[in-house]
């Protein structure tokens, strides 16, 4: 059941290469979960999350130095090696510097493709901010529009907000099920789905994952005992599904995380306001927020404290890719407010590979007989 | 009045008395470190801002800029870059992290650095012309001192500044107007705020003035000096005070030129600097190029405080700053920004590029090996690039970076015979 979306995984350019083949459709590469891929998807053209490549980076380091992270490298890497050519655009939502800089380097030295900085608001808390984030999609709408030789109507609109409101919705409630009874899906099967989903023909993820939440409410009861340690993934982007597969093997399992590849895309479904648009924007603005952007001081710390104590995990394994500014420097307040609400917690930082597997099961397994 | 608070202005005041003997620079910036740590005695505020935030409104409010990054630096040139980046460590902040932040976000626990800490704010203005960086690093602090926060959000302008862009960024500086008449209980006086858009506007222009002298050979001041004399624009824009030092050291830098003294004694190659200085190494890198005849004539860092006057209305400063602090140079394209470098190896006869690679600050590093090669390219000139950082000197390797320098000197020697 779950083959299809680990399929799409094992080769992004390949399956979307097929995509775009078989259905006639353009292929609109993006990056970040700020890109508001409901305006491609409205558009007629299919939205493509890009993430970085675990594979070796060489073709990048002409342009970036070794301290940029290896979301930003490895994305360059793969368009510099020619893997992006089959995407007809580009779109850089503004998320931090790193992906600021991506923008500018790849503006320089791709061609080929179009290419579309959808510059967001960073501070999201305020009326003017709200104005001004309605303002950047409408100006993307148009751009779009363009670019793809397309126009959107609000009907379009309309249906993207449904779709994209009734994928997140079965994502959420997947989450849930894991939640509720972490035997009935192992966490890398469950990431796959998630992260596929991003990659893969919306229009068939929509009609294929309330079969699976059907196939997962079949299989409650059947895993009982195999519960390990619930535990909260928190962090950035994740790239490396045996993270899941180490912790259970460890004696943990991730019952909810704290990811841009994870809940902090399917939270906060798009509300009926009336205009498509101001759906949108109410979305993006009121998402829980990634630590690039700002909306309060303290409102990270609280949403991670109460998803530990609603999820009732034991702890939190924080996921941090090596020289993301943003999560480093939230982490000391995060830790801080976890060990205040008393709950323990690691830090486990990655560069494009992941640490041996002997070396992370040894920090997992302590973590684990820890808490 | 306490005690305590009558023995600290008599401290103050005997203090400036002594200072006024001694050089000009540091008099003026000892009185305003000074000032700003007693402002509560004088019942003034105290905000600290981003380098690259609008400090006039704080200027026409009567309120005390401080500047963290200034004491980033300050904290690197003196060399306690180090040891206090090794307690933010300690604290749990990432070594990866931009090393001005952790410096001073370790210096506000323990009140040690250079000048015993920064006084404490009565509240912070972030302004994200400069990089994601401050975001956070003012998030930490508006938790740990508890005091508002101010966020003006300028968006990046990748190849131009967008109209539903000038419209948000005029807006927050109402807000910011609000935000400050809130704190300090007063109303703005618009017509205070004028004259200080004109005092800023006349800053940058003198300030520009001065950094243009170096075009002449041989260049009367280098870029070393640049990195000293930039303080006071940077912290006391908009004020008489910064005006008359720039009118003064325009006079001297003139001077200098008609009598054809150069910065550095033989000037035979003129070279640029880009990215912010390696502070802790200012000295040994300025006597490491005069010992090849090389001038740093000039920078892309200390031009950026004087880098969108044309942006700016001499008749109406408030408004035409949306624009100025928006489109600064680390706020642009890396396109624009190499029609920059390539504009100053033009402007500035230069020879090289001595470009710092600098891990604490991502929005002025990543894109520079584009920059490189396209200024390359475009005027045909070798660039250097030096790893390390500007104030953390653990990513300092001298021996390294003394090796690659005498090599880019050979090479621009031989270009030149």
């Amino acid at each position: 059941m779950l083959t299809e979306f680990h399929d799409a995984l094992k080769d992004p350019a390949a399956y979307g290469k097929r995509l775009k083949e078989e259905s006639g459709r353009k292929v609109v590469g993006y990056f970040c979960s700020y890109t508001p891929e409901e305006m491609i998807y409205a558009a007629g053209a299919h939205p493509f999350r890009l993430f970085g490549t675990g594979d070796g980076i060489h073709l990048a380091d002409a342009h970036f130095q070794s301290y940029c992270c290896s979301l930003v490298r490895g994305a360059l890497e793969g368009a510099l090696a020619g893997r992006f050519d089959f995407l007809d655009g580009v779109v850089f939502p503004h998320t931090c510097d790193s992906i600021q800089r991506l923008s500018d380097v790849w503006r320089v030295n791709m061609h080929g493709h179009f290419h579309l900085d959808v510059v967001l608001p960073v501070k999201l808390n305020t009326e003017s901010a709200k104005t001004y984030m309605t303002d950047v999609l409408e100006k993307f709408r148009s751009d779009l529009e363009i670019k793809l030789g397309a126009s959107i109507s609000e009907d379009d609109l309309k249906k993207a907000v449904r779709t994209f409101n009734d994928i997140r919705g079965s994502l959420k409630r997947l989450y849930e099920l894991k939640s509720e009874n972490p035997g009935v899906v192992s966490g890398a099967d469950l990431y796959a789905v998630v992260k596929a989903s991003m990659i893969m023909d919306r229009d068939r993820v929509v009609r294929v994952l309330p079969g699976v939440i059907r196939e997962l409410e079949k299989r409650r009861g059947t895993g009982e005992g195999e519960e390990g340690k619930r535990l909260v993934l928190a962090g950035g982007i994740c790239n490396h599904p045996d993270v899941y597969r180490v912790i259970e093997e460890a004696g943990g399992v991730v019952v909810w995380d704290d990811l841009c590849t994870g809940s902090r895309y399917f939270e906060g479904l798009m509300e009926g306001s009336g205009s498509a648009i101001a759906d949108l924007a109410g979305h993006y603005l009121a998402r829980p927020v990634c630590p690039a952007k700002h909306s309060g001081l303290y409102s990270r710390a609280e949403r991670l404290v109460e998803i530990v104590k609603e999820k009732r995990a034991a702890g939190v394994v924080f996921f941090f890719l090596k020289f993301c500014d943003p999560h480093a420097f939230d982490y000391p307040y995060l830790k801080k407010a976890l060990d205040e609400a008393g709950i323990p917690s690691m830090v486990l930082e990655v560069e494009d590979r992941l640490p041996s597997e002997v070396q992370l099961m040894t920090r997992f397994e302590t973590f684990v007989h820890m808490i | 009045m306490p005690q305590v608070l009558l023995y600290l202005l008599a401290k103050v005041k005997k203090l400036i008395l002594h200072l006024k003997k001694q050089k000009k620079m540091k008099e003026i910036m000892t009185v305003y470190y000074m000032e700003a740590k007693s402002a509560g005695v004088g019942g003034r505020k105290v905000a600290w801002i981003t380098s690259g935030g609008p400090v006039e409104p704080l200027i026409a409010m009567d309120v005390i800029p401080v500047y963290p990054e200034n004491h980033g630096a300050m904290i690197g040139a003196s060399k306690m870059g180090v040891g206090l980046c090794e307690t933010a460590e300690s604290m749990g902040y990432s070594p990866d992290l931009c090393s001005y932040a952790r410096s001073d976000i370790a210096c506000a626990t323990v009140n040690g650095g250079p000048i015993g800490g920064l006084p404490r704010p009565d509240m912070l203005v972030c302004c994200n012309n400069i990089c994601g960086t401050v975001l956070k690093w003012y998030e930490v602090q508006a938790r740990y001192f508890d005091v508002p926060l101010f966020i003006l959000d300028t968006p990046f302008c990748h190849v131009g500044f967008a109209e539903e862009a000038k419209r948000y960024v005029r807006k927050q500086l109402d807000e910011y107007i609000n935000f400050l008449e809130k704190v300090c209980r007063k109303k703005m006086d618009h017509d205070r705020m004028k004259e200080v858009g004109k005092l800023s506007l006349e800053g940058q222009r003198l300030w520009q003035a001065v950094l243009d002298t170096t075009a002449n050979r041989p260049a009367p001041m280098s870029a070393f000096d640049a990195f000293y004399h930039l303080a006071l624009i940077v912290t006391l824009r908009g004020t008489p005070v910064v005006v008359e030092y720039y009118a003064q050291l325009l006079a001297k830098m003139k001077d200098r030129v008609v009598k054809g003294i150069g910065a550095v004694p033989n000037e035979k190659y003129r070279l640029l600097w880009d990215n912010i200085p390696i502070w802790p190494r200012t000295r040994w890198l300025s006597q490491k190029f005069a010992a090849h005849d090389a001038c740093l004539v000039a920078d892309t860092y200390t031009s950026a405080w004087c880098g969108t006057m044309k942006y700016i209305d001499e008749n109406n400063f408030f408004d035409s700053m949306a624009e100025a602090y928006t489109r600064i140079y680390l706020n642009i394209g890396v396109d624009e920004m190499s029609r920059i470098v390539v504009g100053m190896v033009d402007k500035y006869q230069v020879d090289g590029i001595v470009m710092h690679s600098n891990r604490s600050c991502k929005p002025y590093s990543l894109g520079q090996y584009d920059i490189q090669r396209i200024v390359e390219k475009e005027r045909g000139i070798p660039s250097l690039m030096i790893e390390a950082d500007m104030v953390d000197e653990r990513s300092f390797s001298e021996s390294q970076v003394a090796t690659r320098i005498d090599a880019f000197m050979e090479v621009i020697k031989q270009r030149k015979s």
